[in-house]
């Protein structure tokens, strides 16, 4: 992070008569994806007739459009506009987001059955899938990789696959980042709840299903509340929003088992702090902003 | 009360309407009908608005049992369907009473029928569509496929072309052998060598049992993906790319021989290289093939997509003006 990334031009993609596709980066770095959330803000705030869908991912981002109302063409010249209008993230930009306190029960029983039940689909059959990224990361063992996964926070930096799964990256250096492959052959089954690591994205999967990403862990509460019975999803059916920033706490499993009942009670909250995130000032000391971060967080 | 007794819920039926659009950004696909032409057409055959929900079924019909009078449509797939087992017309509109039983022989042509019922399946609407998405359990009815015994309500029915008006011939639909699928080479297409692009587009492919409303899995042909150093956060196989959003019809290969079209319940993003899309109008078409048959994709650019649109768009409206007249 200490080195700015220069990303390449922009590449414009049809996916249909329906949607605009565009790449900003190949690779992925909070650069492409700072860039990626900038445009789409901008376009949001156009409001332009024939939009349906804003959807800014990781290092890209895409629109669905209505092509009896908007020609696609049109749009990618506005899309294209918007690319150079915005340029480079000026250095005192100040995102508003929230941090939160998300609790994980890492090397859980349910995670752990479904992805024995799944050892052909896996790279390593030997093992489990956090032993195998703890040893493929350079970890000395799986408490290791769980204190550095747990140790600094992450931004969502897409959601999507299915309704309210955030994609989160961790805010450190690239050196630092986890990165582990997808299955080989993903899964049929995965516990919903399920804490799971591809490329260099942590997820919490919403609901059961297909899945590809390792298994590490479940969490206690819900990200997608179909039914908004619970107070964090009083305005929405998903939790998470784009730019949060996500803490995943390490708990045990009395802690897991004490959430577990608040959330079936109904009266489960996550912990939420507004922050002004500098990215900025990330990019340049990583540390020292995570130590703010999550001083907020827990005062 | 107005209802509607599901004798036999049939293979895989579902209460859709044109679908559910604006929440993709939260990964929400937008489900509907998978074949809008047969749904629309279905809906003004019966004076339905254009808005109203139908039943869609899957290879096998279900059974119907109505308890009032109503004004009924099927369109789609070839199917023979009986009203009290005496032959009734698709894609004409009929009417029926208390007690009449609508049901379906096995599929001759295409894979989905649509039922159109005069009124529409009223089941409360979910973030404005009533139409079904099985993965979370939301919209139609209690958010799965129908079962034997359910009840479904119905609206209340306003007027509609008489019984016996009938879609003009040429604005049904016809089941050819081998599919044509128009699609819009790009996105993550460069993975490929143009080899190997050019033998997606000449190879013939099959249809395999894994396809339904989620995406269609098919076979026939090894794609190879050009050797690279991976770029850092997509993971370590070549089909992978850093997660991005995928378009409805989008098609992606992820171990290099058996292509998967997502279609409208599909996951809206992930980590595979896509390389190119169905037009809109193709998704149509895709919706009406089944297991084993054999469908291939043909190169078009954005302006062929959006004629075919318009064109479709003009069918429908031909259909309109037939059926007032």
């Amino acid at each position: 992070m200490s080195t700015a990334i220069q990303l390449p031009p922009a590449r414009y993609e049809y996916g249909g008569d329906e949607f605009v596709f565009v790449e900003l980066d190949q690779a992925m770095s909070l650069e492409a994806n700072f860039k990626g959330m900038a445009i789409t803000k901008a376009l949001r705030e156009l409001d332009m007739e024939g939009v349906v869908d804003i959807c800014p991912s990781n290092a890209s981002y895409m629109i669905r459009l209505d092509p009896d109302r908007l020609d696609p063409r049109e749009l990618v010249a506005e899309l294209e506009r918007l690319e150079h209008s915005v340029g480079e993230l000026p250095s005192d930009y100040v995102l508003p987001t929230r941090i939160v306190d998300v609790p994980i029960l890492f090397d859980d029983p349910w995670t752990r059955e479904t992805l024995m039940r799944f050892r052909d689909n896996h790279q390593d059959p030997s093992g489990t899938d956090l032993e195998y990224a703890a040893r493929i990361n350079g970890y000395d063992g799986v408490q290791a990789i769980i204190d550095a996964m747990s140790g600094a926070p992450y931004i969502v930096t897409m959601l999507g696959f299915v309704p309210g799964l955030p994609f989160c990256y961790q805010l450190v250096p690239r050196d630092r980042q986890i990165e582990v492959p997808k299955y080989v052959r993903p899964r049929t089954d995965t516990p919903e709840r399920a804490f799971g690591f591809g490329g260099a994205f942590s997820v919490v999967y919403p609901v059961r299903g297909a899945g590809g990403y390792q298994l590490f862990g479940i969490a206690p509460a819900p990200v997608f509340d179909s039914t908004q019975t619970l107070p964090d999803f009083a305005d929405d059916i998903v939790f998470p929003r784009a730019s949060d920033i996500l803490r995943y706490r390490s708990i045990d499993m009395t802690e897991f088992e004490r959430l577990r009942g608040e959330v079936e009670a109904g009266t489960f909250r996550y912990r939420i702090r507004e922050v002004e995130f500098q990215p900025a000032a990330l990019l340049a000391d990583p540390d020292a902003v995570n130590r703010e971060l999550l001083e907020v967080l827990y005062r | 009360m107005s209802q509607l007794n599901v004798v036999s819920g049939g293979l895989y039926t579902t209460v859709q309407d044109r679908g559910r659009p604006g929440h993709y950004r939260i990964g929400m696909p937008p489900s509907g009908a998978m074949d809008q032409y047969s749904c629309a057409v279905a809906n003004l055959l019966v004076g339905n608005p254009d808005d109203a929900a139908v039943l869609e079924a899957t290879y096998i019909g279900p059974r119907l049992e109505f308890t009032d009078r109503r004004l009924v449509a099927v369109t789609g797939a070839d199917a023979p369907v009986t009203l009290n087992d005496e032959p009734v017309e698709a894609w004409q509109t009929f009417a029926v009473g208390p007690g009449d039983v609508l049901a379906f022989a096995m599929i001759r042509g295409g894979a989905r029928v649509y039922i159109a019922i005069g009124g529409g399946v009223s089941v409360p609407r979910y973030l404005g569509s009533r139409s079904t998405y099985t993965l979370t359990g939301i919209g139609g009815h209690q958010g799965r496929k129908l079962a034997d015994g359910d009840t479904l309500p119905l609206g209340a029915a306003g007027d509609g072309p008489p019984a016996g008006s009938a879609v003009p011939e040429d604005l049904r639909l016809r089941f050819d052998s081998g599919i044509e699928l128009r699609t819009v080479i790009g996105l993550c297409s460069y993975r490929l060598t143009e080899a190997t692009l050019q033998s997606f587009l000449d190879t013939p492919w099959k249809v395999t049992k894994d396809a339904d409303r989620v995406g269609y899995r098919l076979r026939g042909g090894k794609l190879d993906f050009i050797e690279r150093e991976q770029p850092f956060g997509a993971g370590s196989d070549p089909a992978n790319v850093v997660d991005l959003g995928y378009p409805i019809g989008s098609i992606q290969v992820p171990g290099g021989d058996e292509p998967i079209v997502l279609l409208n319940d599909a996951v809206t993003g992930g980590g595979y290289a896509t390389i190119g899309t169905i037009i809109s109008v193709d998704r149509d078409r895709i919706a009406q093939a089944k297991t084993g048959d054999q469908v291939s994709f043909t190169s078009v650019d954005l302006d062929t997509a959006l004629a075919a649109r318009a064109r479709r768009r003009d069918r429908i409206e031909r259909v309109r003006g037939a059926l007032r007249s």
